[in-house]
């Protein structure tokens, strides 16, 4: 039943800038199933959007670039997508893989009406009649749950609200079907109420449509409720993935930890100091030797500093990059799940 | 749990003492790990990396150093009249010829050069402070004195300019004051215009609220704020702007509208040399080569700057 | 109680703009709160309800349309300009966007500074060491201070903004989302911050938020905002734990739980649509048209802000009726 539809291996992205080469994102490797959620987690500028623009084909030729060589690989149903031109990714693009992002009012674009944008994502991809198109795109809207939907259709962007905008932008992404949709931060523009009603709204039509979802976000919060599994990342790596469960009850890095007690609870004290993080992320111009956590790491040790931790394994679904697994590390004083998974 | 965990040691020996506890001691994690690098040195780098622009400055600095110690080399004085050296072609002697009274045309470009050229600036200096300042205060006021300022702009806008220029040099006189201050007349309306929308742009951004919120006046809104942050825009404008007003200058003097005798400029040169095209071709191409290579070079550093101050191309 | 002195009351406050012939939007309409000296008030409510110009009402960058905000003992709007000066020095503001919050053409000292240069507080020597004070206050260091902002994060752009409001050493500081535009991560620092810095010098904040569970985590109490309306105000544990308005219930049953199990048994009050333009707003309660238990009244008259609790107020024509009380 699960049968992978897309994998990614040994993704290295990397940008020039004045200041020196960003490495981006820095050997990821992972894999989605056919109809699942996989939400990539992590701070901004860690390398979440980074592997999602580069799976659609969408980072910028002119000062990125992209290790095509030896393993690395991004396979969409056994093909590999970096070797695709600009012409087969736009045959992709929009039609088998679809994305969104944060906000709406960038993506749509503000001259042409929302049905109107709808309908030329189905005509590109499908040999339709423009009469058709316009049956498909109302249905469509209906489908993202937008009232009215015949008048609608006639409307210009920036006559719909926020919300509403988000749904259109569905609406557009989700015109042709696509096997497999990327949601960037979808909700983080938006308000609590709304953010509930278009994680819903997702959620369902991942089950009408039977599509794969990459959920990007720097909110474990939303995550609880819509994903199956899960992956942090951080300074362009990924350091832990596992099963929802897993994840938010025996996580065993101690930054998937850190994002995790930094939510505060409804039923926590007022006041009370809340778990925080201290400092930044790296520079990924510079990345720090070895572990690229540790310089805000209350567990680092030395050994974290000098060289980057392998992957330890703990179940078939949840892996974590970290020193304290290994058997000579110094467990005193670390969160009772973390210890009952390390080894002594 | 044991045989799950796979770790690979090559030349990596992991002694015990590698396992201390260090926590985040001695790493701060606030650290900024590349150099600091201003706002100006920044644009000055991509500027720099901007071929055509940098071709373009060091044209401009080649034509500014020609002007002004050609006729030291030469040695020539621009009045000098030789009536036996009339309509020499270009020689060793005087290497763009002589014109039809027989002064050294190399000279006569170089000093005619400075006076194009200081007429572009002042005309620029002058567009800039009206143009900047009624701009900056239509924008900052708002309402009334908006309102006020920008009918002005509009009556003047479309007064048509070349009249203007006749009426001024006919009240006024030929002089090149009337003629800085002919041309600068209308030409601010399209600088206070940008320096308008500029600054009602970013006197919305909440570092100015923030400024006012700590009691700044208006003066240091404007001093601090806004003027550093349109700054660059205006840069632009100006580059761009010294050509053009070359070149109207160039044309009055072409139509007879311009400088006086025996005051010259590329103008009141090419239109000199226009008169002798059919026998002495030279005569017009010198002073057309060096407006041409002006102009040129101020656009194009108009728009490697335009390019190096364009948030959107930093990288 | 000694330490319940009123630091801030506001009073009927109201702030339209105009946005055509006869259209006024009504983005504060008729809002009443105190603060006491030392607590922090929170105001939440979705985007488009009020509540940041509410807040910039109250800090005197806006002019109010009706109402008043009297600071201790006088109404901030009818100061003149020196004293309107001498205010800036009480009150203080942090806002939103870290990006455009801080000129990107100052160095990061000078920003900070602009309060001491504007109100002369420290010259020369005093001065680099008061801004070098003020960055170790926010978790920087003195090396920060020739910087530019755009070399730093989010998170440390919103710290030197806080490093910012601090200089003048005010008592009073809007907070107004200080927090919205940071990543999880971060906000936790910056509320840490914001909660050590009151306790440290008794300051009083004003805390805007759409994010409620912050919001609960940092104020004493909190007034919950809709269409320019306050709806429902309270303590906040009491409003959290009893919210008494559907439009707080909603909000409230909204708030994702970072935890599956009970994400995935929570029953969510559904709200539906999206809330209304606050241009030439309907008579009657504000939240009618989205509320499943509307009935003819609530379409009619504007409910009045009525004490259900002690110390719990509430806007509704059924509140009664529908929490047992």
């Amino acid at each position: 039943m699960s049968e992978k539809i897309l994998e990614v291996k040994d993704l290295h992205v990397s940008f020039r800038t004045y200041a020196g080469v960003s490495h981006a994102v820095r050997g990821v490797d992972f894999y989605l199933n056919k109809g699942e959620t996989l939400a990539i987690v992590g701070e901004s500028g860690c390398g979440k959007t980074v592997t999602s623009k580069a799976i659609m084909g969408l980072l910028a030729a002119s000062n990125t670039d992209i290790k095509k060589d030896g393993e690395s690989a991004i396979l969409f149903q056994g093909e590999n997508l970096l070797n695709y031109g600009e012409k087969q990714m736009s045959q992709i693009r929009g039609k088998r893989i679809s994305m969104i992002f944060q906000d709406p009012m960038t993506s749509l674009n503000p001259t042409m009406k929302i049905g109107d944008q709808i309908m030329e994502s189905i005509l590109i991809h499908q040999k339709v009649t423009k009469e058709e198109a316009r049956k498909q795109a109302l249905h469509m809207l209906e489908l993202v749950k937008i009232p009215n939907a015949e008048e609608r259709l006639k409307q210009y962007p920036f006559e719909f609200s926020g919300g509403m905008r988000q749904r259109a932008m569905i609406a557009v992404a989700l015109a042709c079907k696509p096997e497999i949709l990327i949601a960037d931060e979808p909700t983080t523009a938006l308000d609590v109420t709304i953010q509930a009603q278009i994680m819903d709204l997702i959620g369902e039509l991942q089950k009408e449509l039977e599509m794969a979802v990459i959920l990007v976000t720097h909110d474990l919060g939303v995550v609880a409720s819509v994903a199956d599994r899960i992956q942090v990342m951080y300074a362009g790596k990924i350091v832990e993935r596992g099963t929802v469960k897993e994840i938010f009850y025996e996580s065993t890095h101690p930054y998937t930890r850190a994002l995790l007690n930094s939510v505060p609870k409804i039923h926590t004290n007022n006041k009370e100091v809340l778990y925080s993080l201290k400092g930044t992320p790296p520079d990924l111009i510079n990345p720090p030797e070895g572990c690229s956590f540790a310089p805000r790491c209350e567990y680092g040790m030395m050994v974290c500093r000098k060289k980057y931790p392998e992957i330890t394994r703990f179940s078939d679904s949840q892996e974590c990059s970290c020193w304290l697994y290994h058997p000579k590390a110094d467990t005193a004083g670390l969160p009772e799940g973390m210890i009952r998974r390390s080894v002594k | 749990m044991e045989e799950n965990v796979k770790m690979n040691m090559e030349d990596f020996s992991l002694t015990d003492d590698l396992f201390v506890r260090v926590g985040t001691e001695g790493l701060s994690g606030e650290e900024i790990g590349r150099k600091s690098l201003t706002y100006w040195a920044d644009v000055w780098r991509r500027f720099r990396s901007n071929k055509l622009a940098l071709l373009g400055m060091f044209l401009l600095i080649g034509v500014v150093v020609l002007l002004f110690t050609g006729p030291l080399i030469s040695g020539k004085d621009y009045q000098f009249i030789d009536a036996s050296l009339k309509n020499i072609s270009p020689c060793a002697e005087h290497w763009f010829g002589t014109d039809d009274m027989g002064r050294d045309l190399f000279t006569r470009v170089c000093v005619g050069g400075r006076i194009s050229i200081y007429i572009g600036l002042c005309c620029t200096l002058v567009m800039f402070v009206i143009g900047a300042l009624l701009g900056a205060l239509a924008g900052l006021k708002g309402g009334l004195v908006d309102d006020v300022i920008m009918r002005i702009c509009e009556f003047i806008g479309n007064l048509p300019y070349l009249i203007i220029v006749v009426i001024l040099s006919m009240v006024m006189g030929r002089s090149l004051f009337s003629l800085v201050f002919a041309m600068s007349l209308t030409a601010w309306v399209g600088t206070a215009r940008m320096v308008r929308g500029q600054i009602l742009q970013i006197k919305e951004q909440d570092y100015v609220q923030a400024a006012k919120a700590l009691g700044a006046d208006t003066g240091r809104i404007i001093m601090k704020h806004l003027l550093p942050n349109t700054l660059g825009i205006i840069m632009v404008d100006i580059t761009m702007s010294v050509p053009g007003f070359i070149f109207s200058e160039a044309f009055l003097s072409y139509i007879g509208l311009g400088v006086k005798p025996p005051e010259t400029s590329w103008g009141a040169l090419a239109s000199a040399g226009q008169q002798q095209l059919m026998f002495y071709p030279y005569q017009l191409f010198f002073p057309c080569l060096l407006i041409v290579l002006t102009i040129l070079s101020f656009h194009l550093i108009g728009d490697g700057l335009s390019d190096a101050l364009d948030p959107k191309l930093r990288q | 109680m000694a330490e319940k002195d009123v630091l801030i009351e506001v009073k009927d406050l109201k702030k339209y703009f105009k946005v055509g012939k006869n259209a006024w939007l009504k983005a504060v309409d008729g809002v009443d709160f105190k603060i006491y000296k030392g607590e922090t008030l929170g105001l939440v409510g979705e985007s488009g309800c009020g509540k940041t110009t509410c807040g910039k009402t109250v800090m005197g960058l806006y002019d109010a349309t009706g109402g008043q905000v009297i600071f201790e003992g006088t109404d901030i709007h009818s100061l003149n300009r020196k004293e309107k000066k001498e205010f800036t020095k009480r009150a203080q503001i942090i806002f939103q966007d870290p990006y455009s919050s801080l000129n990107p053409r100052m160095t990061v000292g000078d920003i900070i500074g602009e309060g001491i240069d504007i109100h002369n507080l420290y010259k020369g020597e005093e001065r680099a060491e008061k801004i070098n004070e003020l960055l170790e206050m926010v978790g920087l260091n003195k090396e920060h201070a020739s910087r530019f902002p755009h070399e730093f994060s989010g998170g440390q752009r919103q710290r030197i903004g806080i490093a910012r409001a601090l200089a003048v050493e005010p008592d009073f500081i809007v907070c107004d989302e200080p927090i919205s535009a940071l990543d999880v991560s971060i906000q936790a620092q910056v509320v840490n911050l914001l909660i050590e810095l009151q306790e440290k010098k008794g300051l009083t904040y004003l805390f805007i938020a759409h994010d409620l569970s912050m919001v609960k985590h940092i104020s004493d109490r909190v007034g919950v905002m809709y269409l320019g309306n306050m709806v429902e105000f309270a303590a906040s544990d009491e409003l959290y734990e009893h919210p008494i308005h559907p439009y707080t219930k909603a909000l409230m049953s909204a708030i994702p739980i970072p935890d599956p199990d009970v994400e995935h048994e929570k029953k969510r009050i559904p709200i539906e649509g999206e809330i209304p333009s606050p241009i030439n707003p309907k008579p009657g309660c504000r939240f009618a048209a989205r509320c499943r238990y509307a009935k003819d009244i609530c379409r009619q008259d504007t409910p009045k802000l009525v004490e259900v609790r002690t110390g719990h107020y509430a806007a509704c024509h059924r509140a009664g009726e529908l929490n047992d009380i």
